[in-house]
Order: C-alpha cells, then sequence, then structure tokens
C-alpha cells in the first residue's frame, strides 16, 4: 500500500484534475500524469460525439515554451528542417525536432506571437528531453521559458467554431493553422485554430489560476463533452495524424515517416537556406533520392482490429512492414491502421496480410485518412 | 437455474442438466470498455477449464473469454459476429457468449456464489 501511495503522489495533475474526478473520469498514468482516458460516455460515444458536435480535451500535460528574443526565429531554425524564419505573424506551423541521423526527437507546433516570440507545444512524453534540448542547443541565442502554470484545452468538432464564437466573437476572424488573443469571460486566452482530431477547432492555452473557469465556461454549451485521452488517439488515428513514439521515432527521418509535407522548400536541398538542422544530410537526401519505407493507411478485411506491433506480410510470407497505430475507428465503423511498410510493397498491387493471433488477415493500402478532414479554411 | 462467477469476470448459469451459458459480467464490461469484435469458438468444439475460448476485444486492447468449466461447446451467441456491443449494452441476456455441456459438474460447484463474488470484486 506505501508504494501504491507514493506512486500517487509522484504523479503530476492538471489543474482540471478535479473536474475530471467530478466528471467521473477513468484516470490513468500518462507521461508522468494522472490523465483522464475516458469519462462515463465512454470512448466510442466520446469519438463520435466529437465528430458530431464538440469534445473538451485536457491537454495540458503538452509541454509550453516560449523563445523569446531578436534571435529565436533563426535559433529554432537551426533544430528544425521548417521555415520559421518566414513564419508570418499569428500563424501557426507543423515542425520536427530531428536528431544527427536525421531521426525525430519530436514533433511539435510553432506559433509566431509577435515580440520576437515564438510559442512552441510540445509532446508530454518528450517535454522534459525537448526543453534540455532547446536549452543545450539555443539557450545562448535567446531565452527558453518554459510555460509551467499554464493550462492547455482543446476544443474540438464541427460545432467548435460556433461555441468559441459565442464566447468571443473575436475568434471567427481565426482560419485553420492561425492564432489570436481572445477575451473568454473576462479571462486572457491564447488561442490557435488547431487541433489533432481532424476536426476544426482551437488549442487555447490559459493561466491554471482561471483554467477551471474557462473550463466551465465551454461545458456550459450544451454541444460540449469531456472527452478523455482513449477518443483522442482514435479520433487521431481516423485523421491520418502521426503520433511520437508510433509513426515518429529517433531511427526514422521525416521522410521515411511520410512527412515531406512538413519540410519546407525553403530548407530542402535546391532551397535559399537548405538544411542547416540535425541529420540535415541524411533528410535532405531522403527527400531526393526516395527511401526504402513508408507510412500507409491499410484497411483491414473483416471486424477483428489489428494492433500496435503486428508484422505485414506479402503473398510469400515475406515481412515487409509493421502496425505503427491499429484500432477500431468508431466514425468508420471498422478497424483502421497505420502502418510503416516497404515503399515498393505500399503500391496497392501486392497482396498484404496482417498476422493477427497466427493467421493472415488480408489487408488494403488506402490513402490516409480514413475520415475526411473538417479544418476551417476561411 | 443457479448462477455462479469465474474469477475472470464471467457469470455462469445452469440451465438444463449438464448445460451453462457463459457470458461476461458487469464489471468485466465496465473494465474492458466499448467492444468492438468478438471471435467465438466453433460449436463442437472441446475445452478445458482455463481454455481461452474467445478473443474480445475493445476500442482499447484485445483479451479472452477463458472457459470457466470444461465441456463441449454445444452453441454460441452468432449475433455477437456483427453486433458485439451487445456483450456491452446487454451482457447479462442478450449478450450471452457460449453454451457448454459440463464434463464435470464438480468444476461448477467450486465458482463463485453471488455473495462471494461481489466480495471478490470489492477487493
Amino acid at each position: 500500500m506505501g508504494l501504491a501511495m507514493t506512486e500517487t503522489i509522484n504523479e503530476f495533475t492538471t489543474a482540471f484534475y478535479q473536474m475530471h474526478i467530478d466528471a467521473g473520469a477513468k484516470m490513468v498514468p500518462f507521461a508522468g500524469y494522472d490523465m483522464p482516458v475516458s469519462y462515463p460516455l465512454g470512448v466510442k460515444k466520446e469519438h463520435l460525439h466529437t465528430r458530431e458536435k464538440v469534445g473538451l480535451f485536457d491537454v495540458s500535460h503538452m509541454g509550453q515554451v516560449k523563445l523569446i528574443g531578436e534571435n529565436a526565429k533563426k535559433a529554432l531554425e537551426s533544430l528544425v528542417p521548417v521555415d520559421i524564419i518566414d513564419l508570418p505573424l499569428m500563424k501557426q506551423r507543423y515542425a520536427l525536432f530531428t536528431n544527427d541521423k536525421g531521426g525525430v526527437l519530436d514533433d511539435l507546433m510553432v506559433t509566431n506571437i509577435g515580440n520576437d516570440s515564438l510559442l512552441l507545444v510540445v509532446n508530454a512524453g518528450c517535454k522534459q528531453a525537448d526543453f534540455a534540448h532547446l536549452q543545450n542547443t539555443i539557450g545562448n541565442e535567446c531565452e527558453v521559458k518554459v510555460l509551467e502554470d499554464y493550462a492547455l484545452l482543446a476544443l474540438q468538432g464541427p460545432q467548435a467554431g460556433e461555441v468559441l464564437a459565442a464566447l468571443a466573437p473575436e475568434s471567427r476572424e481565426m482560419t485553420f493553422m492561425t492564432a489570436k488573443v481572445l477575451m473568454i469571460d473576462g479571462i486572457d486566452c491564447f488561442a490557435t485554430r488547431s487541433g489533432y482530431s481532424g476536426e476544426d477547432g482551437f488549442e487555447i492555452s490559459v493561466h491554471n489560476d482561471q483554467a477551471q473557469q474557462l473550463a466551465k465556461c465551454l461545458l456550459a454549451h450544451e454541444a460540449v463533452e469531456w472527452i478523455g485521452l482513449g477518443a483522442r488517439d482514435s479520433l487521431r488515428l481516423e485523421a491520418g495524424l502521426s503520433l511520437y513514439g508510433h509513426e515518429l521515432d529517433t531511427e526514422h527521418s521525416p521522410v521515411e515517416s511520410s512527412l515531406v509535407w512538413a519540410l519546407s522548400k525553403v530548407r530542402r536541398s535546391d532551397g535559399s537556406r537548405a538544411g542547416g538542422y540535425p541529420g540535415a544530410m541524411t533528410v535532405m537526401n531522403h527527400i531526393d533520392a526516395g527511401v526504402a519505407q513508408k507510412i500507409v493507411g491499410l484497411q483491414p478485411e473483416g471486424r477483428a482490429p489489428v494492433r500496435d506491433g503486428v508484422e505485414i506480410v506479402d503473398d510469400d510470407d515475406n515481412v515487409v512492414g509493421k502496425v505503427t497505430s491499429g484500432g477500431f475507428g468508431p466514425t468508420t465503423g471498422k478497424p483502421i491502421v497505420i502502418a510503416r511498410i516497404e515503399s515498393a510493397a505500399s503500391d496497392g498491387t501486392k497482396k498484404l496480410f496482417a498476422i493477427v493471433r497466427e493467421k493472415k488477415l488480408a489487408v488494403e493500402v488506402v490513402k490516409l485518412p480514413f475520415v475526411k478532414t473538417n479544418y476551417y479554411r476561411g | 437455474m443457479t448462477i455462479k462467477y469465474s474469477e475472470d469476470h464471467e457469470w455462469i448459469e445452469l440451465t438444463e442438466d449438464g448445460l451453462v451459458t457463459v457470458g461476461i459480467t458487469e464489471f468485466a464490461q465496465e473494465q474492458l470498455g466499448d467492444l468492438v469484435f468478438i471471435e467465438l469458438p466453433d460449436v463442437s468444439d472441446e475445452v478445458s477449464q482455463g481454455d481461452n475460448i474467445c478473443v474480445i476485444e475493445s476500442v482499447k486492447a484485445a483479451s479472452d473469454l477463458i472457459a470457466p468449466v470444461s465441456g463441449e461447446i454445444v452453441s454460441v451467441n452468432d449475433r455477437l459476429n456483427d453486433e458485439p456491443e451487445l456483450a456491452s449494452e446487454d451482457p447479462l441476456v442478450e449478450g450471452w457468449f457460449v453454451k457448454i455441456k459440463l464434463s464435470d459438474i464438480s468444476e461448477f460447484d467450486a465458482l463463485m456464489d453471488e455473495a462471494a463474488y461481489q466480495e471478490f470484486i470489492e477487493e
């Protein structure tokens, strides 16, 4: 018993902990935090609710960090294969920290918030390493300020725009991947029109002291329900979005993870600011020469889910890949899979199979996403 | 009609002479979460107590239905093939899994009664 209690004390909680408990959440340890995996509605209904109305997600376990100083943009460019210098004011961009081998240390969102400052949002499981990485590599060129006292809420779903506009009319002007300072119920908030569900929506950063008030204000709308991490994962899987530790890791370059779209033209081998980030030679070579493997969507036949780590084989039982994320898509009503497979096996001409409980289940290479994304582009 | 319970959170109902119906308890379905796929055994399979006889997949993970008694599978609930959610929504009636012809009634007698099971899940 003593041990169990110590574990509980060691875990971090977010500003919404008591609200999750009061809402009847099932709490699980996640990246050192005690987080809601589901609420009484259950993963499937929470998922469908987000696709039909609006879900509210506590994502405060993610890391928020500001880079401040006139060299901040240039400094961050030395760590990511992405155009940061020309990132316009109040625009957000997806980026990746690479290592010397061109592998991925983490993926992140970067927003130009003005006053020579950038706001970064990084994954919970990587954040301590990311903070150290930033401090060690560019800490002399700009201030690296971790926002310890800030919570992060994601408001996601087709009615998210409507819900937020009722509270902050100025949010109507925001389009996908833009940012704005909003006043909601008298609370200073920093919102971006983005998220990880494939739906329209916002991520809202707020000081811990006002976090519960903001959540209550959002939940007061009848369309809004708390949604747990379980549905967050099935939503991102249906939307074909990569998850660090699954599709992304230190052993594969962004090109090998089918994220070429995220690598800015200006940072590629024929660009005006080519290279200049860790592992640039490898990554640029992967873009120019092509890679032996890629991330694809797979649609299994039948109803049996195909889980992470399952091997993918061809007709002759040669292993051609492995499932990086597998589960059941509540919206599609079918099992859905993202896998890393040999490029040669990915063109759809070869019959492929997943080995589940020693049986070969037919799978078909399909275009991602599994569910049409619904971003608000104005 | 006697209902007993296993430590694997199954209910086992003795319906006729030597025939039992097996399903999962409310506690089990709450723990598993929404069920999305169930693989049933073949009718006339011989099973031993402790064998994995069905695959139960929830949105979260795969688990097994463990044979609570030894015997022959005489019937399976085919509806679960297309409606696995029955086992979540109505685990005690419409969501039954299999009927087994007992080979040893003492295995059934040794299972927990309702009071013992309640105590077991409260531990």
